[in-house]
């Protein structure tokens, strides 16, 4: 249960962020979380509503955008898009297990509308 | 209206950009900003720093990964009796220094990070600990994260590599139910194989595949405190990825 630690670095960039264009509010956060990132979306937002409290964030609104993992085949080169809980992936096109994953393994803080 | 500024003018292509044109104060007022920044972005910056740091002193850094009780401890202290390369170890744990005095004991120099209830260790944790260590001293630094197979995952610490551990008694697809820690691995030990016998559902061959399709090019060793030469293997593996390194 880490996604407290993350929230609190979520609101770190937002709060820099915010700082830098004289924001006196948020408005409207977007993050988007990588199904290999290693978060519970669910749990995410949960600690997110509860540490907003008496932040920048107080009113904002929070949207998740849930990343499958896009994977480029090392062989043949395919694009591949995984859906959901599924860990093991080799290549859709030539069955290729050499994989480089391009999305879906991280946490990225996308936009914020400021007021 | 206006889809953009939501202005009453139906028919109308003024540009947004301009300002003062029936301007909506309220609307005005507010922006929408593209940030797109990790949001572990300042941990990472610290990891990068921490990894800096470990090259500085030529100090191959290590993050030991595993559930509780799964063997790190017991690991570093049976790789002091056989690495021939001197190591320092730090150690997260939520509470005690009991691990970091089970390696003083050994003579390794080691330092306790007690996390209280943070779940896994972060790079600025990591960089705190870094001042009470001599890494003139020592050829490789040890990780040793806090016992947990989700957290520690999500964050750099800035080692070089990741060591992760699974032990017979944990029972079968904790690697199929645990893909983001796996998937970070450089090398994955089973370990307490002396065991195998009493454990007969048990099959590490079907784990090994698990682990090899999760990550194709995982290194794997098996690992048993009572055969010395498992854990000559380790500290070969280390040895071997230190000179590829220098």
């Amino acid at each position: 249960m880490h996604e407290y630690s993350i929230v609190q670095s979520l609101l770190d960039v937002i709060e820099e962020n915010a700082k830098k264009h004289n924001a006196t509010k948020v408005k409207k956060i977007v993050v988007k979380i990588g199904v290999l990132s290693g978060v519970e979306p669910h749990l995410l937002e949960t600690a997110f509503n509860t540490f907003k409290e008496k932040t920048i964030c107080e009113d904002a609104e929070f949207e998740m955008i849930i990343q499958p993992i896009v994977a480029k085949c090392e062989e043949c080169g395919h694009i591949n898009r995984y859906e959901q809980n599924q860990i093991f992936f080799e290549c859709k096109n030539c069955g290729g297990v050499e994989l480089d994953v391009l999305d879906g393994e991280e946490m990225l803080l996308m936009s914020l509308e400021l007021e | 209206m206006c889809k953009d500024c939501g202005c009453s003018i139906v028919e109308h292509n003024h540009d947004h950009r301009v300002e003062n044109i029936h301007a909506n104060p309220q609307l005005n007022d507010s922006k929408t900003i593209e940030v797109i920044t990790k949001i572990l972005d300042k941990n990472d910056h610290e990891a990068a720093h921490n990894r800096e740091h470990f090259e500085k002193h030529g100090v191959l850094a290590i993050n030991l990964m595993s559930s509780p009780g799964s063997g790190k401890t017991t690991l570093l202290e049976k790789l002091a009796e056989v690495a021939n390369f001197k190591f320092g170890v730090i150690e997260g744990d939520l509470e005690t220094n009991r691990d970091a005095k089970r390696l003083q004991e050994k003579g390794i120099e080691a330092y306790q990070i007690q996390t209280g209830s943070a779940c896994h260790l972060d790079a600025f944790m990591v960089h705190k600990a870094l001042h009470h260590m001599n890494l003139d001293d020592i050829d490789v630094c040890f990780i040793e994260n806090v016992g947990n197979l989700v957290c520690p995952a999500s964050y750099d610490v800035g080692a070089h590599l990741n060591i992760v551990l699974v032990s017979v008694p944990e029972g079968n697809d904790k690697i199929a139910k645990y893909p983001v820690m796996f998937r970070q691995a450089d090398l994955i030990l089973f370990t307490k194989t002396d065991l195998l016998p009493y454990f007969e559902d048990y099959d590490i061959e079907a784990e090994k595949k698990v682990a090899r399709k999760l990550k194709p090019n995982v290194d794997i060793l098996e690992v048993n405190t009572k055969d010395i030469n498992s854990i000559k293997a380790v500290a070969n593996w280390i040895e071997f990825k230190k000179k590829m390194r220098s």
